[in-house]
């Protein structure tokens, strides 16, 4: 290791220090009232360490110090279910709008250079207009007298409306609209960096269409998939608004139990639990992926 | 005998540039042929056109006789070396010459043997696990003509493959190229705008300029006989001289600006304009004493190894370039003498600029 000058130490600093104020601290703050006890107050829980305690109180409390509260959390079925609910829901979303957004990206990326800004700005122009009320069009959409439907039945597709509003279902087609441009941008500035000698190539040893998408684009465009993917699949788990606006009252999500704790049963102990639950829950599992993509990396 | 490869009247337009303009060509079975050209003569839409990356506007593509125009690329028997190589990044070495083989749904151990025995040819022997981006420049060029040579084309395309390397290795590696061809008789054609590389490595080269092809012929050939004025300054240092034919009775002799050569067999009429070209090897530098000698003074001198090349001015301002061989040596502001044998350098009409 060189040693560095005070400046260059502050700008290596820098993010550490907007991390820790902006992440690391509020988080701190929701574990701290985590472990503390709901009471009939404002705020309404019971502060762990009060500066008057002095140190005998605070070791004696630190001594008593437990985890009711996630005890209680992992006994109580509604919210395992929930994070198991919002893992599926966020699971076949992210997988979908993969889905939709891969044959986007691609024509985007494929199409003359002085069209791409402009077909990337149209994929962006929904940005422009309020997500709670692109989420409320939804509705009109998908209710049972709602355009869907009425088309669908007057072209004599169906009989009866589809049902769809209220759903768990909708709740998937509310995030794949919503969070598509997320999955897009980093699957075309993957593709759109691509080489086009390596399709040239891979056509010139033999590999049809379909082989050349297979072997050379999606391998060489996995980056910008496991980007996008992680950008749709960690604000889809805890997603709030849309499944409270599209989805029935089966559906179960953890942002909207974390809503009801918080607001309906004012148990900010109970919600600060489940937000930390949740963050363990979606964290521990980036970091293992990125371990592996170092490793192999690094490999070989 | 129908030739391995056969372009008929191909003409290719991008826009309003006619990158092909009319061009026929045929390469013969195990022949190394070369495509020279200054960059933007269409030597490379040529090639793509036969990889079946292009299709023409007009004329055809024949291989072994059968029309392959419309033919897509990877139905092609042809295999092509990129001029940035290609190599497909998140593929190892040993995945990337196999790639064409599992394509062909070779078994597993003719793919491991195949790839073994061109490691081997290509000196790669222990590289086969390597990342392609630990590769050296030198290294990954041999890579990729070992992946295009794996599925045994019939014809194998070479798209400036020595141009990222540099002096040293880019002659080191024209012995090896040259090599593996003699040895696989797989016919290569190379497009290069190296006329060095050109004249070293091919059996026939055709000179391209404007989506057209000047001249077809053995490096020899088209060193010693340019078929017009392009092709002689492109091929090789040479020095072109403009002047006009006079025909007289003990012979015919070519008038430049400054004195007047005799030409043997001069098949241009009685004051006509020409150029001569004239290597500088094929002029000798003399004493002023010489008889037949054209006086002139030496303006500068570079030493260059085995030759020495001499500027040197003559009447009229004009100036020619002049090799001399080890030995001689002449300082600027000498006075000496030029003399052309009768029969040097290669001349041509000049109807129009």
């Amino acid at each position: 290791m060189s040693r560095l000058s005070l400046g260059k130490r502050l700008v290596l600093a820098a993010p550490y220090l907007w991390i820790s104020a902006f992440f690391i601290a509020p988080m701190a703050l929701i574990f701290k009232i985590s472990l503390s006890q709901p009471v009939e107050a404002r705020p309404p829980y019971e502060p762990l360490f009060s500066l008057a305690d002095g140190p005998s109180l605070w070791r004696e409390k630190l001594q008593r110090l437990g985890f009711e509260t996630y005890r209680a959390l992992l006994d109580d079925p509604l919210y395992i279910d929930s994070y198991l609910s919002s893992l599926t829901i966020a699971a076949i979303s992210t997988l979908l709008t993969l889905v939709v957004a891969y044959p986007f990206a691609l024509a985007i990326a494929r199409s003359p250079r002085y069209l791409r800004p402009l077909l990337l700005g149209l994929a962006m122009a929904p940005f422009w207009t309020s997500f709670l009320i692109r989420v409320y069009a939804w509705i009109a959409l998908l209710k049972d007298e709602g355009i869907i439907n009425h088309v669908l039945m007057a072209l004599h597709v169906i009989d009866a409306p589809l049902g769809l509003y209220a759903t768990n279902t909708a709740v998937v087609i509310g995030i794949v609209y919503s969070y598509l441009p997320f999955m897009l941008l980093p699957l075309y500035s993957a593709l759109e960096g691509q080489d086009p000698s390596l399709r040239e190539a891979a056509a010139d040893l033999g590999a049809s269409p379909a082989q050349v998408f297979c072997r050379v684009t999606l391998p060489l465009s996995r980056r910008g998939v496991f980007a996008g993917c992680l950008l749709v699949f960690i604000p889809a788990v805890g997603e709030f608004v849309i499944p409270d606006l599209l989805g029935g009252s089966e559906t179960l999500m953890i942002g909207r139990t974390l809503w009801n704790e918080f607001f309906s049963n004012r148990d900010w102990p109970m919600s600060s639990a489940v937000a930390v639950l949740l963050l363990a829950l979606l964290i521990v599992p980036l970091l293992i992926a990125e371990r592996l993509r170092l490793r192999a990396e690094g490999e070989a | 005998m129908t030739p391995l490869l056969a372009v008929e009247r191909a003409s290719k337009r991008f826009g309003a540039v006619a990158a092909l303009d009319d061009v026929s060509l045929e390469v013969g079975a195990g022949e190394f042929f070369a495509l020279l050209g200054p960059s933007g003569c269409g030597k490379t839409t040529l090639m793509r056109l036969v990889a079946g990356f292009e299709r023409a506007d007009a004329g055809r593509v024949l291989l072994k006789g059968a029309d392959i125009s419309n033919e897509a690329p990877h139905r092609r028997p042809v295999n092509m070396m990129f001029q940035s190589y290609a190599l497909f990044p998140h593929l190892n070495v040993f995945d990337n010459i196999a790639f064409g083989l599992r394509r062909q749904r070779w078994a597993r151990e003719d793919v491991k043997r195949r790839v073994e025995e061109l490691l081997d040819i290509v000196q790669l022997e222990s590289f086969g696990a390597r990342r392609t981006d630990q590769l050296s420049g030198g290294q990954r060029q041999r890579v990729a003509l070992a992946r295009a040579l794996a599925p045994k084309p019939v014809l194998l395309l070479l798209d400036e493959p020595l141009g990222a390397l540099d002096r040293k290795l880019r002659e080191e590696t024209q012995f090896q190229l040259k090599d593996i061809q003699r040895r696989l008789k797989t016919s290569f054609i190379i497009v290069t705008h190296d006329q060095d590389e050109a004249l070293a490595l091919a059996d026939r080269i055709a000179v391209m300029r404007a989506g057209r092809i000047e001249q077809i012929g053995t490096p020899i050939e088209i060193y010693e006989r340019p078929a017009n004025r392009f092709v002689a300054g492109f091929v090789g240092a040479t020095n072109l001289v403009e002047g006009c034919i006079e025909a007289t009775a003990d012979g015919a002799y070519f008038v430049a600006p400054f004195g007047r050569l005799r030409r043997e067999g001069c098949a241009l009429g009685n004051g006509g304009a020409a150029v001569l070209s004239l290597r500088p090897e094929e002029i000798k530098l003399a004493q002023r004493s010489v008889a037949d000698g054209i006086a002139c003074v030496v303006e500068d001198a570079a030493f260059r190894g085995e030759t020495t090349h001499v500027r040197v001015k003559l009447a009229g301002d004009a100036r020619l370039l002049v090799s001399c061989g080890r030995g001689e040596s002449f300082a600027p502001g000498d006075n000496v003498s030029i003399v052309v044998s009768s029969d040097a350098g290669a001349m041509f009409a000049e109807s129009s600029r």
